[in-house]
């Protein structure tokens, strides 16, 4: 069956179907972001003094990986160009530099970003056991200062028995009086080697830095995750367009493959928009 | 919108979040007087001129070639 209206516009609409279908989806899409950063901001705005986690990302692998995105609209959008222009050439090349980058996002956000926070381990210590902990905390001087307490301990868990876990802290508890401490490093610190025993008794929860750790995490996993399964989706999409059975659509009809990239040049660009707003959101504030 | 109108959108806010990242890289560095933000700040800041010069090539270009749909 032929589709009709995949090059011409419809009479009623103006717009060739697949255009009008695209941006109704992205619609849709606004939607469930905006609904997931609406809960996030609320969640922020919500927590506690103090209680929110900050600085736990690493930002110059953030920063690298919006990079990655913005080249990648540059280059789907330079493929669509040379489409129109009948360079077909120039088409699969700028498409693989495309698909490059979306792969390389997404091998950084699952092979090391995440991997680094699912090794990290951390205790919230119950408040009547926090003076025992004070070596690991420093509570003294930052009462002393006007800041919150700390109340978690985290490193990497060395190993744990049915009574304690022994934890390899991270600097901010292995040297809890520095006042280079008190600030949250966007450039991550190493783990020491300085290991503390933590009693389980004396602990509200503990859990690696997974969903169920904060509601910080929570949201992070759930909105990087929603956004990396949309880097894929994209790049499963640009593959099929880059492949040589594209090649015999363009041989047949060049204008009709020239409007399939540019749809998903759309999406692609609504999902690097999506992360604009992320990395600050996540990495930066 | 076409892609071209929507990758100009998307230019401006890549270029407003360089710019965020720059004030944000000098405030880190006025905060804790850490170099390396001072380094990270002109990075951002040459990386806003560097999308403001790409997006203005970028619609110049595609009116020369008339792909405005």
């Amino acid at each position: 069956m032929e589709i009709p209206y995949t090059i011409s516009t419809r009479p009623d609409t103006g717009l060739w179907n697949a255009k009008v279908g695209i941006w109704l989806f992205l619609a849709s899409e606004v939607m469930l972001f905006g609904g997931l950063f609406s809960a996030y901001i609320f969640l922020r705005i919500d927590a506690a003094p103090g209680m929110w986690p900050h600085g736990l990302l690493n930002v110059p692998v953030g920063t690298m990986n919006t990079a990655i995105l913005i080249l990648s609209s540059v280059t789907v959008v330079l493929a669509w160009a040379s489409l129109k222009m009948r360079r077909y050439r120039a088409y699969w090349w700028y498409m693989l530099a495309t698909i490059l980058c979306g792969v390389i996002f997404l091998t950084v956000k699952l092979a090391y970003e995440w991997p680094q926070k699912f090794e990290h381990f951390g205790a919230y210590i119950k408040p009547e056991a926090l003076g025992k902990y004070e070596k690991y905390l420093g509570n003294e001087r930052r009462t002393e200062k006007g800041l919150e307490p700390r109340i978690e301990i985290t490193g990497h868990l060395h190993s744990q028995n049915a009574k304690e876990y022994e934890v390899a802290l991270d600097p901010v508890n292995a040297e809890p009086d520095n006042p280079a401490m008190d600030r949250p490093h966007f450039f991550p610190l190493p783990v020491t080697d300085k290991i503390a025993t933590i009693e389980k008794e004396d602990v509200e929860r503990a859990t690696m830095f997974l969903p169920t750790h904060s509601a910080y995490f929570a949201s992070y996993f759930t909105i990087t995750g929603l956004h990396g399964m949309h880097v894929l989706g994209g790049v499963l999409v640009f593959i099929y367009m880059w492949l040589p059975v594209s090649k015999r659509l363009y041989q047949r009809n060049p204008e009709h493959l020239a409007n399939r990239v540019e749809v998903s040049g759309l999406f692609w660009h609504f999902v690097d928009l999506i992360w604009i707003f992320v990395f600050p959101l996540f990495y930066l504030l | 919108m076409s892609l071209k109108a929507f990758h100009i959108v998307f230019i401006i806010f890549s270029t407003l979040l360089a710019l965020g990242t720059g004030a944000w890289c000098v405030w880190v560095n006025l905060v804790e007087g850490a170099p390396i933000y001072l380094t990270g700040a002109i990075a951002s800041f040459a990386a806003a001129i560097a999308l403001i010069v790409y997006g203005i090539w970028f619609y110049r270009k595609m009116k020369r070639l008339r792909i405005i749909t």
